[in-house]
Order: structure tokens, then sequence, then C-alpha cells
């Protein structure tokens, strides 16, 4: 689960880049994303998953994480439409935990993490106590 | 003297390609590979002709200083054309054997030059027959693989009409819909199924669904899963779930796998589970008279 | 509120449609209304939520839905949910929030019709 990340040079240009700050960026974000995918023919099905997942990881951009940034771009490898979540707040200590089903520090759900893991058909994250966090979400086109 | 390089062959295939072109397909035709059932004279010639071009244009391209790999970049073309001659093939029913003889069949015209020119060095007439066999194998492994890829793909497009044969929603009366399920119900399947089924539910404004399990060879934990949440997904759009053909022994099963079936209803039939439906959509079944 | 349609009132039920670009603050503040209109209303028995125009629900948005049904049944009012999209109630199953705690329907006339019926 902890994972390598694909560098900024090899994933080409962003096709979009919002900052998360707020309630309204994460709408934001989410809309976004499932703009590019109709655009690119993505069936309603597929759209609704993968901005779920979006909705989930930036929404903990912002709860959690402080605020932070989010970006679309395309992974010349594999085609697929990426999204990254960053934020530089306090990280998550025991990923393991977080990522378990109704595990929530915040008295919510707990189901975000998890679920955006199965609704994605890639996700990757980078996170550590004091090193912020930053979340990948791939979906195949 | 030639080396191990393709460079001899190329000139002798320039020499006379039209003379090779007439030899080999004369060959196909003595192999009996030549099927004019499926393809036409001049087609057989343009395709060894377009096949011929591309060969030479790959040795001209050729690093001859290297071991001879039919990977590498200056066989580009030839790979695509054989792939489409491959395909084009097969989909008129050539078969694979067929189409490796077509390719084997160069070796005679070519193995014929080589005697005229080299005869008396009998080292570089081994040497380059053997690399004309290498060539000329290897375009007849490409070939097969290619048909084999081919083949592979038909399958799967057979694969995927047959599972949406296999999961037809019916609607079985005003507002309410059946889905018999045969067979085995991976996830794959289990999800298409239910997007299937959600989908027909908002088209037809279907107020109650019956799962008929009847044709399920087995139900597991993981079956047991997808059919709970396939009802949780119904009950979500606003519909009624009801799965019916639950025999003793799933029931059972059930149970002791500890699935909580408390949220969705089940019925031992079809026939129960429509009894069940009908009054939900406002109709009622009764005897018209004695019989 | 912008991602939140007005609340109308129709036989005893509060209906409300939810937009697409509905925030986080926008379904808090119409929990809040809510359930102040089930609390001070007389005879209010339903609160119906149309969500067909919303594409995607994730686990806050289905967290709130559910709190509120659980409000509402304390002041004695059935909440329904009506109008997920297929591609929805997929993902909400993925997400593992089935929403027991709400009635659902079709539309919002199955759900009226099933509010008369009780
Ligand atoms: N960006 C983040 N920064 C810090 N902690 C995070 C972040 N994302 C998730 N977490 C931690 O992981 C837990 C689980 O997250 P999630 O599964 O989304 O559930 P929830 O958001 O409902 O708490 C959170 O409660 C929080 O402790
Ligand atoms: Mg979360």
């Amino acid at each position: 689960m902890r994972l390598h990340s694909s560098s900024v040079a090899e994933r080409g240009r962003d096709l979009l880049r919002l900052p998360l700050k707020t309630n309204r960026d994460v709408v934001a974000a989410r809309q976004a994303v499932a703009r590019e995918l109709k655009a690119r023919g993505a069936r309603p099905i597929r759209v609704t998953r993968f901005a779920t997942a979006v909705s989930e990881i930036a929404r903990n951009t912002v709860l959690h994480g402080g605020g932070g940034s989010f970006a679309v771009f395309l992974d010349p490898a594999s085609g697929y439409l990426m999204v990254e979540c960053r934020d530089a707040g306090e990280g998550i200590a025991d990923l393991d935990r977080a990522m378990t089903d109704g595990y929530s520090t915040g008295g919510s759900m707990g189901r975000g993490l998890g679920g955006a893991k199965r609704l994605a058909d890639r996700f990757e994250i980078e996170t550590g106590p004091g090193k912020g966090t930053r979340v990948i979400l791939g979906a195949r086109l | 003297m030639p080396n191990n390089g393709t460079a001899h062959i190329l000139t002798l295939l320039e020499a006379d390609f039209a003379g090779i072109v007439d030899e080999w397909v004369g060959a196909q035709i003595e192999e009996g590979v030549k099927r004019s059932d499926l393809f036409s004279d001049a087609e057989s010639r343009a395709q060894s002709t377009e096949l011929l071009k591309a060969l030479a244009k790959g040795m001209r391209a050729n690093d001859n200083t290297v071991e001879f790999d039919f990977s590498a970049d200056a066989w580009d073309d030839l790979r695509a054309v054989l792939a489409d001659i491959t395909r084009e093939r097969v989909n008129r029913g050539v078969t694979p054997t067929e189409m490796a003889t077509f390719m084997l069949a160069l070796k005679g015209p070519l193995f014929d030059r080589l005697r005229s020119s080299l005869g008396k060095d009998a080292e570089a007439l081994v040497e380059q027959i053997m690399l004309v066999s290498r060539l000329v194998d290897s375009f007849a492994i490409h070939t097969n693989e290619v048909f084999i890829a081919e083949r592979e793909q038909i399958i799967d497009r057979q694969r995927e009409e047959m599972m949406e044969l296999s999961t037809p929603v019916v609607e079985l009366w005003d507002r309410v819909l059946t889905l018999p399920l045969i067979g085995t119900l991976d996830s794959a399947r289990a999800q298409e199924v239910m997007e299937n089924l959600l989908e027909t539910i908002l088209q037809r404004q279907a107020e109650v669904v019956i799962v008929d399990i009847t044709g399920v060879g087995t139900v597991d934990t993981q079956v047991a899963q997808h059919l709970l949440r396939a009802a949780a997904a119904v009950r979500l759009m606003g519909a009624e779930c009801i799965i019916s053909g639950i025999s003793p022994m799933i029931a059972q099963t059930m149970v002791q796998l500890g699935i909580d079936v408390g949220s969705v209803s089940t019925r031992q039939n079809i026939r129960a589970a429509l009894a069940d439906a009908l009054p939900k959509v406002g109709y009622n079944i009764h005897r018209v008279k004695d019989s | 509120m912008s991602g939140v349609a007005a609340i109308n009132l129709v036989e005893n039920a509060l209906l409300v449609s939810i937009q697409d670009d509905v925030t986080d603050t926008d379904i808090i503040e119409l929990q809040d209304t809510l359930s102040q209109r089930i609390a001070l209303e007389e005879n209010i028995r339903g609160v119906v939520l149309d969500i067909s125009a919303l594409e995607i629900v994730d686990t806050f948005v289905g967290r709130v839905i559910a709190q509120l049904a659980g409000i509402a049944r304390l002041l004695d009012a059935q909440t329904f949910v009506v109008g997920m999209r297929p591609a929805v109630a997929v993902t909400l199953v993925e997400l593992g929030m089935y929403l027991p705690e709400s009635r659902t329907a079709l539309s919002l006339t199955h759900a009226l019709a099933q509010l008369k019926r009780g």
C-alpha cells in the first residue's frame, strides 16, 4: 500500500490543477473529473464510481489534511486518467488501520479510503506522520 | 562473398522479383494451399507480392552485423503485412496449417536461386540456406501467433455475447421483472448482471424484481454475497427484490455461512415469488371457475 | 443554499430535490432545516429526498441522509430517498452504504403513494 510514486517528469503536463481548501473545491474537483471522463467516452457507471472515489479522497484532503491541491493528468504508460490529491497535513500514522472500513478519527463513516481503493482502477498512497498525504487514483479509459 | 547477412538474398530477390512471386504462387498451388475457393488468383498474387515487397524492405533496413531478430524495428512493416494477411485469411476460414504452409512455400524459390548463385561455395550455400530457413520460419511462427490472438478475440467476443444472452431480464408482468440466473456467478458476471438489472428497473419503472436462482449451480459465500449486494442495490433504487429458487440445501448453506438474509425476502420457487409480487403492484390472482 | 432546491410541502410531506453541485455545508444545512420543520410544523408524516440529479452520493452525503432518516423517525416521520440512479446504487453498495434507515422509491409519485398506504 505504501507505494512508489510516478515522477512529475514522466507524467507529463497536468490537464487540470485546482486548490482543495473548501467544500466547494471538493465539488469542483469531482465535477471536473466527471467531465474529463465523459469527454473520453466513459460509461455512466464508471464516471460515478471514479468521481465518488475522488470525492472521498478530496474531502479527506480538506478535512483531515488541512487543505491541499488537486491535479488531473494522463498516465502515458497505461493511458489511465489519473488524479492526485496532496496535502502537507499531519499525515496518517497507521495506514493499515485507516484503510479499514469503519475506522475514522473524525467520527465519520471511515469508509472513504477503503471505498476509494475499491472504486478506482488504481490506488496509491504516500503518507506518514508529519509527512503530509498524497493519494493517486487512476481510471481505466 | 556473402556473409551471414541478408544482403545476398536481397540481391537475388531484387534481380528476379516477378519470377519469385510466380514460383511462390505456383508452389502454393502445388502444396494445395492456394485456396481458390476462398481467394482469387489475383488476390493471392497481390498478397504474395505485398509480402515480398515488405520482405525486401526489411532486408534493406536490417542490421546485418547482428544476429537476425524478427522483432527488430527493420521488420515492422513485414510483421504488419503478415498480420493483415493472416487476419484477412482467418476471417475467410483459412486454417493455421494452411497459413503456415503458405509461408513455408516461399523457401523453394529462394533455395533454387541460392543453389544456382552459390553452387560452388558449399559453406556459403549452407549458411544462406539456414538463414532463409530461419527468416521464413519466423514469418510462419508470427503468422501463427497472429492467428491465435485473432481466435482469442473471436472467443472473447462470443463469450461476451453469450453472457448477455444468458442473463435476460424478463418483464413478467406490468412493473414486475424477473432475472432467471443460470450457471455460475463469478464477480465479473455478477457485476454485469446487476448493472443490467438496475438499468431495466429504471427503464420499465419496475417495482418488484424476482431474481430466480434455481439454475445456479452452487451457492457459496461469494455467490451469496453477490446476490445480497444486487438485492441491496435494487432496494436503493426503490424497487423490491425477491430471491426465488432457494432450495433447502442452499438455505442451509446460507445459514451455515452466517449470511444475514433478514433484509431480503426469499421464496422457494418463482411461482411463490410471483404470487407475492402481484399484490404488491395491485393485482390479485384468482380462479375463474372450478376445474 | 445553492445545491438544494426549495422545500415544498405536498400532502403532509416535505419534498426536496438535491442538485448535483451540493456541498457538505449545503447538505448539513438541509438536514437542520428539515429536522426543524418536521419538529415544528404539525402533521408532517414524511420527507422525500429526490436525488435523481445526483451523479454521485459519497459516504458523507450518505451519512447525512441516514442521520436525517434517524431524526425524522424520532419525530414520527418517514424519510424516502427517490430516483437514485443505477450507477449511484452500485457505488453505494460498493462503499458498504445500504441506507437501511430510509425507505426508497422509484420516484416522487411512488413515494407519495407509499406514504398514503402507510
Ligand atoms: N489526507 C489525510 N490527512 C490526514 N489523515 C487522513 C487523511 N485522509 C485520511 N486520513 C485518516 O484516515 C482516516 C480514515 O479516512 P476515511 O476512510 O476517509 O474515513 P473518514 O474520512 O470518514 O474518517 C481518517 O479518519 C483520518 O484519520
Ligand atoms: Mg473520508
